[in-house]
């Protein structure tokens, strides 16, 4: 199992010098056409990362496939150095629990506060309430969520939305991050202050991916563009438009 | 933060607390739990009215004593209790009068009171030693000592069919009371399945999050067992009243009637709230696991 200590050391040794590869790999939903085409791309532990491309260019299905919502229809992914496609049931909720997702359409548990929504990962690894309860409501009172913690999602706003779906994703320091447009319902004032977030967490190793429309975003960031266009992989210069 | 504080706070469970299937869901299990409690009861009364009636037969027997030409009935009787009273094993025997025996037979002769010279065997009734009864062929040797024609009945007969009876009544109750646990575990697995289904989301963000299968299993068991214990309560509580109604039709405490359930009976619906919900545990656990897996 990739879950003691010991191996998870191990895992972090060998994957030193990728994080996320994708081996020439392709994704077809179903009988249409492919969705994502011959994607290959390597992400360096502690990297940051945007992915840009038009509406229906296949953001979202990358997403996916790296979160294991999705296997590949061809080729290979290693995750953490696991080829994910062989990973076993038992390790699958481990290897999960490295990764922090923001979903485009937010995902939030409309039955459980704001507050649990954000403690969701943490309850998950087995964290007991006590230890994480200050750490959860500073992050919430950090993305304007303070006045907000006991409402449950569907009285928040469409932003208010958004940041706790980044509250949640964040929360367990995961080793990467993947945000599918996660400034979309953001004012402009938000999007710099959630980048920030973003750009703190990478400062402390975590490996940021982010997929987003939101060109000024990208261009004021400086870091470094995957652009799909219709499934392929285009790659960029950091800030080149 | 105050008001987190100030609370005791504890977080909220993943699944919904409320369901509006929960009512009907409750209302089923609360019914199959009362029919089991009440086929608890129905083995227990049963299993008391047979002792009460093998005990009363065991310690009797009844001798036809068929008098000699030379002999009349009634002598024959008295000849015949005497004979027997010595035998060890024996408390009492007792020839009973013309009268008594003709009551005996009236159900199937009818009045024969006039019928002065018709030879009605006459009876003689044993008493016997509940912890030594003396057996049939000790009493026939007693009888043939001194002469006398006489079938022994010990009502081993009757003491063997209603034994019978006992232990066929007792199969059934067990067998209907599988069946209405295997009916039990059908329902959860029923609910559970739609659960899961109407759950879907919150079952998905859990797993993407790297919720493990048997944890979100549980959250199914946990929530299903709690639903059962309370309507096995339900149930228990139900049942029980129908017992203490029996009871208290009963009246002053004898044994012989039909239904003789005590006070004390009505303790056996007492483990149906843990029974329920281990049985739903197991079918929704079961349930959950194989669904779980087939659908993410
Ligand atoms: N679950 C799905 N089933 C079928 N087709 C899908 C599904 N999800 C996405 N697609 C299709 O795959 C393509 C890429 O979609 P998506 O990854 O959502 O793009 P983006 O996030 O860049 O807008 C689109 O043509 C879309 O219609
Ligand atoms: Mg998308």
């Amino acid at each position: 199992m990739g879950t003691s200590p010991l191996a998870r050391l191990s895992d972090k040794l060998f994957a030193a010098d990728d994080v996320l590869r994708f081996d020439n790999v392709s994704l077809t939903y179903g009988r249409r056409a492919e969705a994502l085409r011959g994607i290959s791309f390597a992400l360096k532990p502690g990297s940051f990362h945007f992915i840009t491309g038009a509406s229906g260019a296949g953001k979202s299905s990358l997403m996916k496939l790296i979160y294991m919502a999705v296997k590949p229809t061809a080729g290979k992914i290693e995750l953490f150095g696991h080829d994910v496609s062989k990973v076993s049931a038992g390790d699958l909720p481990f290897l999960r629990r490295r990764v922090g997702v923001v979903f485009q359409d937010f995902r939030l548990l409309d039955h459980l506060s704001a507050f649990d929504n954000a403690a969701v990962p943490l309850r998950i690894a087995g964290l007991k309430p006590e230890s994480y309860r200050n750490d959860v409501a500073e992050l919430l009172a950090w993305v304007g969520l303070k006045d907000r913690m006991h409402v449950l999602p569907p009285t928040l706003a469409g932003g208010e939305k958004q940041r706790l779906a980044i509250a949640r994703a964040v929360v367990g320091r995961p080793e990467i991050l993947l945000a599918d447009e996660p400034t979309g319902n953001l004012d402009a004032e938000m999007s710099e202050r959630i980048l920030k977030l973003f750009t703190q967490l990478n400062r402390l190793g975590t490996t940021v991916l982010i997929a987003t429309h939101d060109q000024t975003m990208v261009a004021r960031s400086g870091m470094p563009v995957l652009h799909l266009d219709a499934g392929h992989l285009i790659r960029r210069a950091a800030g080149e438009e | 933060m105050s008001d987190l504080l100030a609370r005791r706070w504890r977080p909220a469970t993943f699944l919904p607390e409320a369901d509006n299937r929960d009512g009907s869901l409750t209302f089923v299990v609360a019914t199959l739990c009362f029919l089991a409690c009440l086929m608890a009861l129905t083995v227990l009364a049963t299993n008391r009215a047979v002792n009460t009636w093998s005990d009363q037969l065991t310690s009797q027997a009844t001798i036809i004593v068929r008098p000699r030409a030379n002999e009349t009935p009634d002598l024959a009787a008295a000849r015949a209790a005497e004979a027997l009273a010595g035998v060890p094993g024996v408390i009492e025997a007792r020839a009973l009068e013309r009268e008594k025996a003709e009551a005996l037979v009236e159900p199937w002769l009818g009045d024969i009171t006039d019928l002065e010279d018709l030879p009605i065997p006459r009876l003689v009734a044993v008493d016997l030693d509940n912890a030594s009864p003396a057996t049939p062929s000790t009493l026939a040797a007693a009888l043939k000592a001194r002469g006398i024609d006489g079938i022994i009945d010990d009502h081993s007969i009757w003491t063997r069919d209603i034994a019978r009876s006992a232990d066929v009544i007792a199969w059934v109750c067990g067998g209907v009371f599988l069946l209405i646990t295997a009916a039990a575990g059908a329902v959860i697995a029923f609910a559970t399945r739609a659960g899961l289904l109407a759950r879907r989301e919150v079952v998905e963000v859990l797993h993407l999050t790297g919720a493990e299968n048997l944890f979100i299993a549980r959250l199914f068991q946990v929530r299903f067992a709690q639903l059962s214990a309370i309507a096995g309560a339900l149930g228990a509580v139900g049942a029980a009243g129908v017992g203490a109604v029996l009871r208290l039709t009963a009246g002053g405490g004898e044994l012989t009637h039909a239904i003789p359930i005590l006070w004390s009976d009505l303790l056996v619906v007492a483990p149906c709230p843990l029974v329920a919900a281990l049985v739903a545990a197991i079918a929704a656990r079961m349930t959950a696991e194989r669904m779980i897996s087939e659908i993410t």
